[in-house]
């Protein structure tokens, strides 16, 4: 990919550079294909990985974070693996999911609904919680599909596999300053 | 040979058969398995689509508490063991992310330098660590005549080149040749499960699930072993779910590795979690083990 944009400091494609660790094997891109082509889910996405790479050199923000390919990636890191220019292109998804979710561009999908409650619940007890995403999650977001759960959920409950309670962590004081110090941080970082 | 233990929090309940057995077959061989005390969730991937530094720091958090008389941290779960690995290689790679992780552990009183801690999978600890010979030598009921799959999934094998292949690991495969046991060729044993889609998407979490499901079926499986909760949970609790969309008659019993190793060493099933998956695994253990599982002390 011809590296003229990136000397843009605010061009879309320095911001993914820049929210990427390692971020910068972006401009190596040799438009390939190999990540389309090693996507398990790549005939679901509106744009392949490559296409996303060539629309983020183009600056077409609007268009890359409204679709629906990071929310397609099922982070499996084949195209990460086999990218011939090391591009670390599941954490490029990564940095396009955080952008979408900042910018509110999403839709179509429950994907942030569910980091957030199942984070909700991290933040809470430290630990994750099944049974509370089923309420917070399923119930409100998917009610239908809730619905069809049901017998698999009594099935796994009544193998012992479902905790009506969560569990928390004993020093939860601990790990909550932690994540406001990361909260804080971050928050500095996008002002 | 002392190891840290984080079991994350799908073995403590949703996977309690891969705590059970892990801890089961380590006691066997003399794996001294640690837990890691007051442990918090790794996070799974839905910090990172949110904010990354939080997600590194709730992370670090479990490697900074790890005994400093300790050096290796074992994690049976792949999303735990991605995350831990990926944290600490973030901090070696990008100093001065590892500073802010850093900073972020500060408020809470901790530090942790990348490098201190070497994130291990079990079954890397038994392949690697313990080792054929003895391996073999604890083998009291050879799985002789057992057509196995076995499943690696991706977050092991990917995308960090560690222990074995990314693209065809052998790990597992390994491992149930010695155990005696039929292994299958099974060339879907990197592909994905499709993770959480289950719980987003079903129509595309299903397709992948039934490609998996399916190639077992054509290389006449007795059953599939896996390594990792979410994939145990997607091929099995959602089997009778991808059946009803594809009008499929999947009928394959999903076992964590260390379930069918402990059969092997002439363990009792319960303790080994048996009896939790969705698809019964003892009525072909029974029938393809002839009476030798009988033998057992059930």
């Amino acid at each position: 990919m011809t590296t003229h944009t990136v000397r843009k400091k605010d061009s879309f494609l320095a911001q993914v550079i820049e929210a990427t660790p390692g971020g910068e094997r972006l401009l190596h891109c040799l438009q390939c294909g190999s990540c389309g082509g090693s996507c398990p889910s790549g005939p679901d996405m509106d744009y392949t990985p490559r296409t996303i790479f060539a629309m983020i050199n183009a600056g077409e923000r609007e268009r890359v974070l409204a679709a629906n390919t990071m929310w397609i990636c099922v982070s499996c890191y084949f195209c990460t693996t086999r990218c011939p220019q090391e591009v670390p292109i599941t954490d490029i998804m990564y940095s396009l999911k955080r952008m979408s979710i900042a910018q509110r561009l999403y839709h179509d999908t429950d994907a942030p609904a569910l980091a957030k409650a199942f984070t909700d619940f991290v933040d809470k007890y430290g630990r994750s919680f099944e049974m509370g995403l089923a309420t917070s999650y399923h119930l409100l977001n998917r009610p239908l599909q809730a619905m069809k759960m049901g017998p698999m959920g009594f099935a796994m409950f009544k193998r012992g596999r479902m905790a009506l309670t969560p569990t928390k962590i004993k020093n939860i004081g601990q790990l909550q300053a932690i994540i406001r110090k990361a909260k804080e941080l971050s928050g500095e970082e996008r002002t | 040979m002392r190891y840290a233990y984080y079991p994350g929090c799908s073995l403590e309940i949703n996977a309690a058969a891969y705590d059970h057995s892990v801890r089961a077959v380590a006691d066997l061989l003399d794996i001294k398995l640690q837990e890691l005390d007051d442990w918090n969730c790794c996070g799974a991937t839905e910090y990172f689509s949110q904010d990354e530094l939080t997600a590194c720091a709730v992370v670090a958090r479990n490697l900074a508490l790890v005994d400093p008389q300790i050096k290796q941290l074992v994690a049976p779960c792949a999303a735990c063991y991605l995350n831990l690995k990926k944290t600490d290689r973030l901090m070696a790679d990008f100093p001065e992310m590892g500073a802010k992780i850093n900073q972020c552990l500060a408020a809470g009183g901790l530090h942790y330098d990348p490098g201190r801690v070497v994130v291990r999978h079990m079954l890397d600890v038994i392949h690697d660590d313990i080792g054929e010979r003895a391996v073999r030598d604890k083998v009291v009921r050879p799985l002789t005549g057992l057509r196995v799959a076995p499943y690696y999934g991706c977050q092991v094998v990917r995308p960090i080149k560690g222990c074995d292949n990314t693209e065809y690991p052998m790990q597992m495969d390994d491992l149930l040749k010695w155990l005696g046991a039929e292994v299958v060729d099974y060339p879907v044993k990197a592909h994905c499960c499709g993770g959480h889609m289950t719980q987003i998407s079903e129509p595309q979490a299903f397709e992948l699930i039934r490609r998996l499901l399916q190639s077992a079926q054509d290389y006449h499986a007795d059953l599939i072993l896996c390594m990792c909760p979410m994939c145990q949970l997607n091929m099995d609790g959602y089997q009778a779910r991808v059946n009803g969309y594809f009008n499929t008659q999947f009928n394959l019993p999903i076992l964590y590795f260390t379930q069918i190793l402990g059969i092997a060493f002439g363990l009792d099933p319960k303790k080994l979690g048996f009896g939790k998956e969705l698809v019964a695994a003892m009525p072909v253990l029974t029938a393809k083990l002839n009476g030798k599982l009988a033998a057992a002390a059930v």
